[in-house]
């Protein structure tokens, strides 16, 4: 693997809603995968953070319980409760290698255990029970020259890139870049031929197939 | 409603203070970042909708957790009121919307290092706090307003959009412009 930073980052305005903590989870767990590949938005994450502290502490403060030091000096003895590390032991060092924190503990497992949906020619995809209402996050792994099926959809598709490589009318994305199409793209994303495509995608909203294909799948990728 | 920024040798005490706990458990210092933080960060619970009850047990976790994780805090990374906001937005998450809070892991083998390059930058300090105060209270009011609304209304910029009334594309633009202000501000001078 060479540690390249990406050339794609995700946009301000979600780098913002993360920092500020208003990013609906599954939207939060593609956020803080990539801030893992890439320098440049932790910086930019960093200093968001720094914007939300200064703002809360020039909020005019608000009287708590006369009680509520005293109540907290005396549970500074307290032993917390240990927080439960499961399946550490069990993710192998292929998933360790791909697949960064914190996605890597949502998956709980090695990828090469997981049960994998076949959607079509060289393409399986994972979905992820993640987050509440039209989100759906799911991995996307395909072989080496696979074309994903071309797709729109009704919210925004953002996809990370963990493995690999490929390529849309809007560019090539590698391993760390984040691709964000919206309801008005209707793209046809093909895998670089070399190596397998290990995506982590995150779509608001419910997914249209487009082509011949697509239609094809659609009963198999509907939500 | 806003109170003018207070002194930077302040903000420097606070700094001091979270190393007293970590060093020797000082719970003298530990009760005076309480008096310090403890009310603005229940003022910023409520600005998000929490009722007084839930603000004061999600206040009072969060300065447990400052207690607890003194250690881990590194002021090179981040002033004291940056690092215990963090602290209680995490909170507010995991107790109100009862969701996780995905965080990168800074040691994980599979994170990809800061350049050399990129090494002046990530070196916090109070200077460059400093100069970020100033550069939120020079922000144009369209500017600052939608980076408020953003931290205590809890809304998306599709959101802002929709209830101000303005296009997405202004409400975007708006939100660029004073994250390119702050980074030139805090990046770009000495």
């Amino acid at each position: 693997m060479t540690d390249t930073t990406p050339v794609f980052h995700l946009e301000p305005e979600v780098l913002l809603a993360y920092s500020a903590g208003s990013l609906d989870e599954a939207n939060s767990v593609l956020t803080a995968t990539h801030l893992a590949l890439c320098p440049r938005c932790r910086h930019e994450v960093a200093r968001l953070d720094a914007v939300g502290g200064i703002l809360t502490t020039q909020l005019a403060p608000t009287a708590l319980a006369s009680d509520a030091l005293t109540a907290v000096l005396a549970r500074l003895d307290e032993v917390p409760s240990p927080v439960e590390d499961k399946v550490a032991a069990a993710i192998d060092d292929e998933t360790r290698h791909w697949v960064p924190e914190p996605l890597r503990h949502y998956i709980g497992t090695s990828l090469s255990a997981l049960p994998w949906k076949r959607r079509g020619f060289a393409i399986h995809e994972l979905p992820l029970s993640l987050g509440a209402g039209s989100v759906r996050a799911s991995l996307i792994r395909t072989g080496g020259g696979a074309a994903l099926p071309a797709h729109s959809h009704d919210g925004v598709e953002t996809t990370l890139v963990l493995r690999g490589a490929f390529r849309d009318d809007s560019g090539r994305y590698a391993r760390g870049d984040v691709s964000t199409a919206t309801s008005a793209d209707d793209h046809r994303p093909v895998a670089d031929p070399d190596d397998e495509c290990l995506c982590f995608s995150v779509i608001d909203g419910s997914l249209r197939l487009t082509g011949r294909f697509g239609r094809l799948l659609n009963p198999f990728i509907r939500i | 409603m806003e109170q003018p920024s207070p002194p930077e040798t302040a903000a420097a005490c606070h700094e001091d203070l979270l190393e007293a706990i970590a060093i020797r458990g000082d719970r003298a210092a530990f009760a005076e970042l309480f008096g310090h933080f403890a009310p603005r960060l229940k003022s910023y619970l409520l600005r998000l909708g929490a009722d007084a009850a839930t603000a004061e047990e999600v206040v009072q976790e969060s300065m447990l957790t400052v207690w607890r994780k003194a250690a881990s805090f590194d002021r090179r990374q981040a002033g004291a009121g940056t690092w215990i906001f963090t602290i209680t937005r995490n909170k507010r998450i995991d107790r109100l919307r009862r969701e996780r809070r995905p965080e990168y892991d800074p040691n994980d083998p599979a994170l990809i290092p800061n350049r050399p390059e990129d090494a002046d930058q990530t070196v916090w300090s109070t200077q460059i706090e400093a100069r970020m105060r100033v550069a939120i209270d020079n922000l144009p009011p369209e500017q600052s307003d939608l980076i408020r609304r953003a931290y205590f209304e809890e809304l998306s910029h599709r959101e802002i959009a929709e209830r101000s009334g303005l296009p997405l594309g202004t409400v975007k633009s708006r939100i660029r412009l004073a994250m390119q202000r702050l980074r030139e501000r805090i990046d770009g001078l000495d």
